[in-house]
């Protein structure tokens, strides 16, 4: 730990925390369907294809009509994603000449795509063609963070509407976010990544001779528009299977740190853009800060850790100064791998510069508590938000009592209703993790995906079922998660991960935008100071994080305590 | 006199006895599927002892430890019910004594309300219609309204007032309740509740707490409740696998014990006492409330419409001074407004009578042959014509000046009303064969205090407005002297109803009191109505609550109530919840450290065995729910202050008190445990 690392982790904190009022401000008259900077430019797209689709943006939907047109659209995403997995061999733009993506696996695939998840059960170059990267996989990077963004536009709408018996129209939702929000960052920052050295071509691989006369194949493709939109959309599903510790995905210092930007900045800004449309942009800052308390702890420990020398190591006279260097690439170091980690796991992206795996046992505990709070560090984009809101939900009923009125968010009164619907949603995580992880630990066919013994392959388990149901997709590696079980059960988990947190969140929207408000008075239960924050993050740590101690003390903890002893798993 | 006689000592051993085999009774299923979290708890005590039998049974085990787990986990649900039982006794004790004022009435029952003979039938006969005549000595047999008679009742029996009220047909004094005395004279009442649905009977449903309908608020939070249970039933559930995994098996006793230390016994276990404890606090300040929701709306009230007389003005208004137009003695508007006052049984009259004979010796001896002229809602005036014609009248300028005509009306006339109105007094002209004399000046006095309790008030973020039927000048005058927020002048029935309904629209939650019929709208349409018990059977049916003491500042205090019941539930939840992360580190590292003995640093509190750490947290666990019982009838208490102060200082002592004290409390109890060599 020294000062140029920690220049580094304060440079992006101090970016991240300049961008999101800049771009808080564009979505939040982009998702109040305002006139923007883009709109003289994408207007007319907007208007033409609303009216190719027969949608009339005025034709607002109840919370019921807007969870129904999500559900079936996502529902076609999935199955034509599956059918191009499928069909891949038959179709175009296959230079490889890749075969048919077997059955489990396209369902794992197509589930986690559309699920926002990314999961990487395929080797991504040499499983997928480029007309499935391009045409499947990157159509729903766009089009599943743009589902996560219209269920938090519509959250929102829910506390900034009075009396309203509608939340939006999630068709005209859908396409003003992908227009106006995704497509014009993709482009730049795909731009960016070019300019960096990530590659964009529809050519085949390169056959290159390397120095000792070995003959190798360098794989390429359209690598950087998907690596904006994964990283943008907190999707995370890389083109090539190493992810972004490729070098084409991620060649330098600088593309490195604007992509751990890409991967925070949207779900940073969102709040922003949530308080500028409640009317109160202290209550966005206040959730901004509750995600950053936590974060930064993350980044703390997480940088401690991995600063420390393995000691196994250490006794063999490696030199300690260089921190954890084990599953790193020399290039980014333990700061920038550390930092990346923190990030990735929070933002639900999923995306590794690094492997997790190889992490310290805390360190990776890190990673593995950001995705066991429900993502909702920032998580990912929409989906944190729209998480958080719901633990705002709970926090403020526990804690709301205690100024001695019926608890009140943003003038809208907490009640039986909404209190259901967010313990609902509060209840997925342990469900997919602890219930379906559970099955893993102790079925034989779940068992044998484990890479490692001891509390490392429980750590390998709780990782993996983390990640789905979190919809984050981030690997610990070591997991062998390509087997019809783990493909169905992690589909499964990636499913209730998503949509049993999206439909209450929905019914939540529908609950409260039907509402009166309460003005604000000095018997208001206050949510935008710093007594707020520290209960937010209180509530999150011992509601979220409380659930998993038992099973984070026998996973990482043991195996930080058993490494002090010199037992390596 | 107001006595409330009504107050139990917090453990009054007549209360304790009962309660204790109570909750035994209590073990019901049921019963204890009422409360979900006790019932998990119970669910896992009943496996824990199967297990225990069978170990005990096949010699399998060591059951020292187990047997006092066991022991322990019983403890935790009878004490919920316990509780429960307490809170239900005091209720019950107070029940009785209002009961004790019901006992079998014979009535006088009439055919119709002008019939004279009657037949004698016991009380509970009789039904809504009915017509009974009440007499001198005889208790009244039902709550009713006076259909005709005036008579002095003793309601000492529902109020613990001991001066008798007058009750008469008509106007804003007709309602009688059941089980009051009349102390002379005779009334014919019209029944207006059937036997069982009295004012008395639903207070003595809820305090005892057995028709209690759980309330929004309690509604939603045993929800949250059930949810945090699951999580932790999933959490236990689950951990065999994962523990399984390690190579580690942990006993399902000790899995049972994990359970119910996590799950928030607490709060699950004192939510229906806090919620009976409210409603019997509300009864000791003598306020009848129809439901535990119309409680509970008091605490989220945002605006208070209060009438002036009587809440914010002593009841009655006093002559202060004569203002004489130029060329009037004083003297002779003193002797004219006197005159004409003499017959004017009103405070107001005997007001000037008294300033008029303290200040210039008048003689107050009504001169004979006089004709004395009663004050009715249209004139608007009252006087006396003297024998020799001479026509003396007060009353408001309009009605006065109307008379008098247009010349009367001078420039200093005018000055000299609007200086009294704006001063908040009231301003009556006096005239002599309608020539005016002057004004007299009726001085509002606004009660000692009133000006602090709205400051209160304010820091609580509520609002207050005062209603008056006075005009604007007079009303903005009382209004800043009080010190209220706001004011509607001129009120009339509609007027107060518009005023509620535009609270409303704008999302604002509003309590007023009020006891004429004409309030009855009014009362009904605001989110808590607190009818004045000396009102009209038509207020009290449309109020929510009724204060039996007639006290309209009394809402201040249901208020309060309302405030503490729900920050009673917040602050035990939060503590409950605060204290799981010191049960965790009682109970994980002694789980897995026989097999993992590298977790003995998650040990942070140093317990000095697996087991006696075990049974320490259960012990803990079950006995703060016994600690805090007395927490939970008082409630949390309630300093009037704003939210953010309140919310700083309940979360500094439930919040990290919840996080500290089980820490400490678990470390003493494992000394104690390891002294006794109970583990």
């Amino acid at each position: 730990m020294d000062a140029a690392g920690l220049l580094q982790i304060l440079v992006f904190l101090a970016l991240l925390v300049a961008l999101t009022p800049l771009l808080g401000g564009f979505m939040a008259r982009a998702l109040s369907g305002e006139r923007t900077l883009l709109t003289p430019a994408l207007g007319p797209a907007e208007r033409g294809l609303c009216r190719l689709c027969g949608i009339r943006p005025d034709e607002e939907q109840h919370w019921t009509g807007y969870a129904l047109s999500l559900l079936a659209f996502n529902l076609l995403g999935f199955l034509l994603l599956y059918a191009i997995l499928r069909a891949q061999a038959w179709l175009p733009l296959n230079p490889a000449g890749l075969p048919a993506v077997p059955a489990d696996l396209a369902f794992n695939t197509a589930v986690s795509f559309m699920t926002n998840t990314n999961w990487q059960a395929y080797g991504g170059e040499t499983t997928l063609s480029h007309f499935s990267q391009m045409a499947g996989l990157t159509v729903q990077n766009f089009l599943s963070s743009a589902t996560g963004i219209a269920v938090l536009a519509a959250l929102v709408r829910g506390f900034a509407r009075r009396s309203s018996p509608t939340i939006g129209n999630f068709h005209s939702d859908l396409i003003r976010i992908v227009l106006y929000v995704l497509l014009p960052l993709a482009l730049v920052s795909a731009l960016v990544l070019v300019w960096q050295g990530v590659p964009q071509t529809l050519l085949a691989h390169v056959d290159a001779t390397t120095v000792e006369g070995g003959r190798q194949v360098i794989a390429q493709g359209p690598v950087a528009s998907q690596v904006a939109i994964k990283q943008l959309g907190s999707n995370g599903g890389g083109f090539f299977s190493i992810n972004s510790a490729h070098p084409y995905e991620n060649p330098t210092p600088v593309s490195n740190l604007v992509e751990m930007l890409f991967i925070l900045m949207i779900a940073a800004a969102l709040t922003d853009s949530f308080g500028r449309m409640v009317g109160d942009r202290r209550q966005g800052w206040a959730l901004f800060a509750a995600m950053a308390v936590v974060l930064v702890a993350g980044i703390a420990v997480a940088w401690w850790a991995e600063a420390q020398p393995n000691p196994a190591f250490a006794a063999l006279g490696v030199d300690p100064a260089g921190g954890n260097l084990e599953g790193k690439e020399m290039r980014f170091g333990v700061v920038n791998s550390a930092l990346w980690a923190v990030a990735t796991t929070a933002a639900s992206n999923g995306s590794v510069n690094a492997m997790h795996d190889s992490f310290m046992p805390l360190g990776g505990l890190v990673a593995l508590v950001n995705m066991l709070l429900g993502e909702v560090i920032f998580g990912g984009v929409g989906t944190g938000l729209y998480g958080m809101l719901l633990f705002v939900i709970v926090t403020v009923f526990i804690a709301g009592l205690m100024v001695g009125r019926t608890p009140e968010y943003l003038g809208k009164k907490i009640e039986a209703r909404e209190v259901t619907l967010a313990v609902l949603a509060v209840l997925v995580t342990p469900v997919g993790v602890l219930g379906l992880g559970s099955l893993a630990a102790v079925l034989p066919v779940g068992l044998a995906s484990v890479q490692d013994g001891g509390p490392h392959g429980l750590t390998e388990i709780l990782y993996a079922y983390a990640s789905a149901t979190g919809n984050n997709g981030s690997a610990f590696g070591g997991y062998g998660a390509n087997t019809l079980y783990q493909n169905s059960v992690l589909g499964l988990a990636m499913l209730i991960g998503r949509f049993l947190v999206i439909i209450p969140a929905l019914a939540v929207a529908g609950s409260l935008a039907a509402k009166r408000a309460v003005p604000a008075s000095a018997g208001t239960f206050p949510t935008h100071g710093a007594l707020f924050v520290g209960l937010l993050v209180g509530v999150i740590l011992i509601v979220g994080g409380l659930t998993f101690f038992p099973v984070l003390a026998l996973g990482p903890v043991a195996e930080q305590l058993l490494l002090g002893t010199g037992t390596l798993f | 006199m107001i006595h409330r006689s009504r107050d139990i000592a917090l453990f009054d051993p007549a209360i304790l006895r009962p309660a204790a085999v109570s909750a035994v009774a209590k073990l019901d299923p049921r019963q204890l599927l009422r409360n979900p979290v006790i019932f998990v708890t119970a669910a896992a005590a009943a496996l824990c002892t199967v297990l225990l039998v069978r170990e005990v049974v096949t010699g399998a085990g060591p059951v020292a430890v187990p047997a006092q787990i066991v022991a322990w986990l019983w403890f935790t649900v009878l004490f919920a019910n316990f509780a429960e039982a307490i809170a239900e006794g005091r209720g019950k004790a107070q029940a009785d004594s209002l009961r004790r004022t019901r006992s079998e009435t014979p009535a006088k029952k009439l055919a119709t309300a002008d019939a004279l003979a009657w037949d004698m039938v016991p009380a509970p006969s009789l039904r809504v219609g009915d017509h009974v005549l009440v007499e001198t000595g005889d208790l009244i047999p039902g709550d009713g309204d006076v259909v005709s008679g005036i008579a002095t009742v003793d309601e000492s029996a529902v109020t613990g007032e001991s001066a008798p009220v007058i009750r008469e047909s008509g106007g804003d004094r007709s309602a009688v309740t059941g089980g009051t005395r009349v102390v002379s004279d005779r009334i014919v009442v019209r029944i207006t509740a059937d036997p069982g649905t009295g004012f008395l009977d639903r207070m003595i449903a809820l305090v005892e707490g057995a028709k209690r309908q759980k309330t929004p608020n309690e509604i939603a939070l045993t929800i949250l409740l059930v949810g945090m249970t699951l999580i932790f039933l999933l959490v236990v559930v689950t951990l065999p696998a994962f523990a399984g995994y390690m190579g580690v098996t942990v006993p399902v006793v000790f899995l049972c014990a994990l359970l119910v230390t996590l799950i928030p016994t607490t709060i699950g276990g004192l939510l229906s006492a806090i919620g009976i404890a409210g409603m019997d606090r509300l009864v000791r300040f003598n306020v009848i409330a129809k439901s535990g929701r119309a409680v509970e709306a008091a605490g989220d009230i945002d605006v208070l419409l209060l009438d002036k007389t009587g809440t914010i003005t002593l009841g009655n208004r006093q002559a202060a001074e004569f203002l004489p137009v130029s060329g009037v003695a004083e003297r002779a508007l003193a002797e004219t407004a006197m005159l004409s006052s003499l017959a004017d049984d009103t405070p107001e009259g005997k007001s000037i009578v008294a300033l008029a004979r303290e200040r210039f010796a008048l003689d107050t001896a009504a001169p004979a042959g006089m004709n004395f002229i009663p004050f009715t809602a249209q004139t608007r005036m009252s006087g006396a014509d003297l024998p020799d014609g001479t026509r003396l009248r007060k009353g408001a300028p309009d009605s006065i000046l109307a008379r008098a005509g247009a010349h009367s009306v001078t420039r200093e006339l005018t000055l000299a009303v609007e200086r009294v109105a704006k001063a908040g007094g009231t301003p009556l002209v006096v005239s002599r064969n309608d020539r005016v004399l002057g004004v007299v000046h009726l001085k509002d006095i606004v009660k000692p205090g009133i000006r602090e309790r709205f400051n209160t008030l304010r820091g609580m973020g509520i609002r207050t407005v005062m209603i008056t039927g006075d005009n604007r000048l007079t009303a903005a005058a009382i209004a800043a002297e009080a010190g209220v927020d706001d004011f509607l002048a001129e009120a009339t029935p509609e007027r107060k109803l518009e005023l509620i309904r535009g609270f409303q629209a704008e999302g604002r939650l509003v309590a007023m009191c009020g006891d004429g019929s004409n309030d009855a709208p009014a009362l009904a349409q605001a989110d808590v109505g607190v009818a004045m018990n000396t009102g009209t059977q038509a207020a009290r049916e449309a109020g929510n609550m009724v204060d039996l003491e007639s006290d309209p500042t009394k809402l201040i205090e249901v208020v309060m109530i309302g405030k503490q019941l729900l920050m009673s539930r917040g602050a035990l939840t939060t503590f409950s919840i605060a204290n799981d992360v010191a049960k965790y580190f009682a109970i994980i590292p002694a789980l897995f450290v026989a097999a993992l003995p590298q977790l003995a640093p998650l040990n942070v509190m140093g317990l000095s065995s697996p087991e006696s750490a075990i049974l320490s947290a259960i012990i803990f666990n079950a006995l703060i729910i016994v600690a805090l019982i007395p927490l939970a009838l008082k409630g949390v208490a309630y300093r009037p202050a704003g939210a953010a102060a309140l919310l700083r200082r309940n979360l500094l002592v439930y919040g990290l008190g919840g996080l500290v004290v089980p820490f400490v409390g678990i470390k003493a109890i494992d000394l104690l445990v390891t002294l006794l060599g109970l583990a």
